[in-house]
């Protein structure tokens, strides 16, 4: 299957933050979605996800238009994995990931035993089972990303999109998160995120959309679009892609921003 | 933010929680909680300046469910059916439509400090009492009125806030404009006073802001039977989807929920709970944000649990405070008064204990 956004123009009401981006992903595949800030990643995001009307052009996922798509059935296609953060109440964490049932539930209903089942499932395939008792608001932030990911999951979409899954997370934990993210495309979803770290694409091998300071899109495999220039273009600062040999003699790529 | 090895921590103190006893111990809440509404329920039946021992009145209760020859006096009868009765129902039917309509206005509004008056209905309700009564309007126009301005103020806020917003923050929006046609409305009812007889109609205005079921008959509760159903029912059938709303606007949409047309339909039925309980028993506050907090304490925050908790706790809770209104002097307390009283210590516990069930 194929989530594709052909000539998007993306803004809030008519004021246009970015024009004519063409991009797409695979099953199977991540596409990391690199630019500064300001520059309207989220702003695409939101337009993806239904929360903005397209200015212009066509998202589609399998061929359907998203735009007509009804919001129960949108949001069995396609899970949303926003930046963790703190709701007022206390929920514990396996009601929360339940909710990514919603979709699939009746009006007036309540959770059923196989909805909690598929929630305690989503929450063992990326091992943090022994959340589900805790309280979302009291766990640290690296499992609260992971407990929202686990919650679309639940909602057994086909895609993911993902707003700076490892964003406010320690250096361990940004890894790990990336490895169930890696896992999960392996799995046979698709997924989209934003980072602010280039070196995130490389460790996920992925599929790399760049948006220059310009609005100009990049497009490609992370080899091919993360060079020196284009990240000159993107952050305005100078950047040394450099390839280093890994444990196993593989090797690994890595940028290193200079001071100068 | 949290060291490397965090996960393995939390790993090993859930094992340990696993194994305490405690965490195995499942008390069925909402059938408790309904056990002791049931409980006050009867009790209030029993306690007043006539007092009617228990066992009398469950002989009465059970004489008049079977249709046995009455062996009880008339007066008995009288004051249990046309005087307890309808102001025990009434209590009820208040005290769960605050707290449960507090309860839902939380949830929509993501915030644990909302209480059911945010969008300016206990404010108009009390403005259209107020010039019902310095128009000389019996009782049952003053009931209509303070309904109507009630609703009438929620849709101002509505319209306004739409006015103002277009797409952006609704909630936030709401709100505020609540917050707006509150104080517009206050100020209206300070001119009724104003302009009020001080020697009749002041009294009686000021009185029936403080709030009270002292002139409840059996008409008022044919009055708040039908609105309380009508927004109750969809309340219930529609708690568990509160969960998601507290989640925000655009989270539960991706989760696939119809925000919009869930989030109208429970901020309709609130409105309407909050309107019919100000329209017959006056201002009576603190109830709506108290008491979804106390649920919450006993219930957990999941609304699956949290609404019927409060729907039950609320009802006890005001029936109990009716009690000392009615029982505690000779002269009737306003219940306004002494939910207040109550309420103002139990909210200042509640920061002092400290984040707990919010922030």
């Amino acid at each position: 299957m194929k989530l594709e956004i052909k000539n998007a123009a993306c803004g809030y009401g008519k004021k246009n933050v970015l024009k004519d981006i063409s991009v797409f992903v695979n099953s199977g595949e991540i596409l990391c979605l690199l630019g500064p800030n300001g520059v309207g990643k989220t702003t695409l995001f939101k337009t993806i996800l239904g929360f903005l009307s397209l200015q212009h052009g066509l998202i589609t996922l399998g061929g359907t238009d998203l735009s007509t798509m009804p919001a129960r059935q949108f949001a069995r296609k396609l899970g949303y994995v926003p930046q963790a953060h703190t709701p007022p109440f206390p929920f514990k964490v396996l009601d929360v990931v339940v909710m990514g049932r919603t979709a699939h539930m009746g009006a007036f209903a309540t959770p059923s035993k196989n909805d909690i089942e598929i929630a305690l499932s989503s929450l063992e395939r990326l091992e943090i089972g022994f959340l589900k008792d805790r309280a979302y608001t009291e766990i640290s932030g690296g499992e609260r990303q992971m407990v929202l990911i686990a919650r679309a999951l639940t909602q057994t979409p086909d895609f993911l999109v993902m707003d700076e899954p490892t964003s406010s997370l320690d250096y361990g934990n940004q890894i790990r998160v990336l490895r169930q993210v890696c896992r999960l495309a392996k799995d046979g979803l698709g997924i989209i995120m934003t980072s602010h770290f280039p070196d995130h694409a490389f460790l996920c091998t992925s599929r790399v959309a760049l948006i220059k300071r310009d609005g100009n899109l990049v497009c490609g495999n992370a080899h091919d679009v993360i060079t020196e220039e284009n990240l000159k273009e993107t952050y305005g600062i100078n950047v040394k892609v450099t390839e280093i040999e890994g444990p196993n003699g593989e090797a690994i790529q890595t940028c290193v921003p200079l001071m100068n | 933010m949290p060291p490397v090895e965090e996960f393995e921590i939390e790993k090993k103190s859930a094992l340990i929680g696993l194994k305490s006893p405690l965490s195995r111990i499942k008390i069925p809440i909402v059938p408790v909680l309904g056990v002791l509404l049931i409980a006050a329920f009867l009790f209030s039946f029993t306690i007043g300046r006539y007092s009617i021992p228990l066992p009398q009145l469950l002989q009465i209760i059970w004489g008049k469910t079977f249709g046995l020859a009455k062996s009880w006096p008339v007066t008995v009868e009288t004051v249990l059916f046309n005087v307890r009765m309808p102001r025990i129902l009434c209590a009820v039917m208040v005290g769960a439509a605050l707290a449960g309509s507090g309860a839902s206005y939380q949830g929509i509004f993501k915030n644990p400090m909302v209480s059911p008056d945010i969008l300016g209905a206990s404010a108009g309700a009390g403005f259209g009492a107020s010039l019902a009564i310095l128009l000389s309007f019996n009782i049952i126009g003053i009931e209509l009125m303070s309904f109507c301005f009630g609703i009438g103020a929620v849709l101002l806020t509505y319209i306004l806030s739409s006015i103002v917003g277009r797409h952006s923050n609704a909630v936030l929006l709401l709100v505020l404009t609540g917050m707006v046609v509150t104080s517009l409305f206050n100020a209206f009812t300070s001119i009724v006073k104003y302009v009020a007889d001080p020697n009749n109609k002041l009294p009686e205005i000021t009185f029936w802001l403080m709030g009270g079921l002292s002139s409840i008959t059996p008409r008022e509760v044919w009055m708040i039977l039908f609105p309380f159903i009508i927004g109750v029912v969809p309340l219930v059938l529609l708690r568990w989807k509160l969960n998601v709303l507290s989640f925000g606007e655009e989270e539960a949409k991706a989760l696939g929920l119809n925000t919009r047309r869930v989030r109208y339909v429970i901020i309709i039925a609130s409105t309407l709970l909050t309107s019919s309980a100000v329209a017959i028993a006056g201002m009576v506050g603190w109830v709506g944000l108290i008491i979804p907090h106390l649920a919450r304490l006993v219930a957990g925050p999941n609304y699956k649990r949290l609404l019927p908790a409060s729907l039950l706790i609320g009802a006890t809770f005001l029936l109990l405070v009716d009690d000392v209104a009615r029982t505690l002097f000779t002269m009737e307390i306003p219940l306004g008064i002494l939910t207040a009283i109550i309420g103002a210590p139990f909210f200042l516990y509640l920061l002092l204990k400290g984040r707990h069930g919010w922030e």
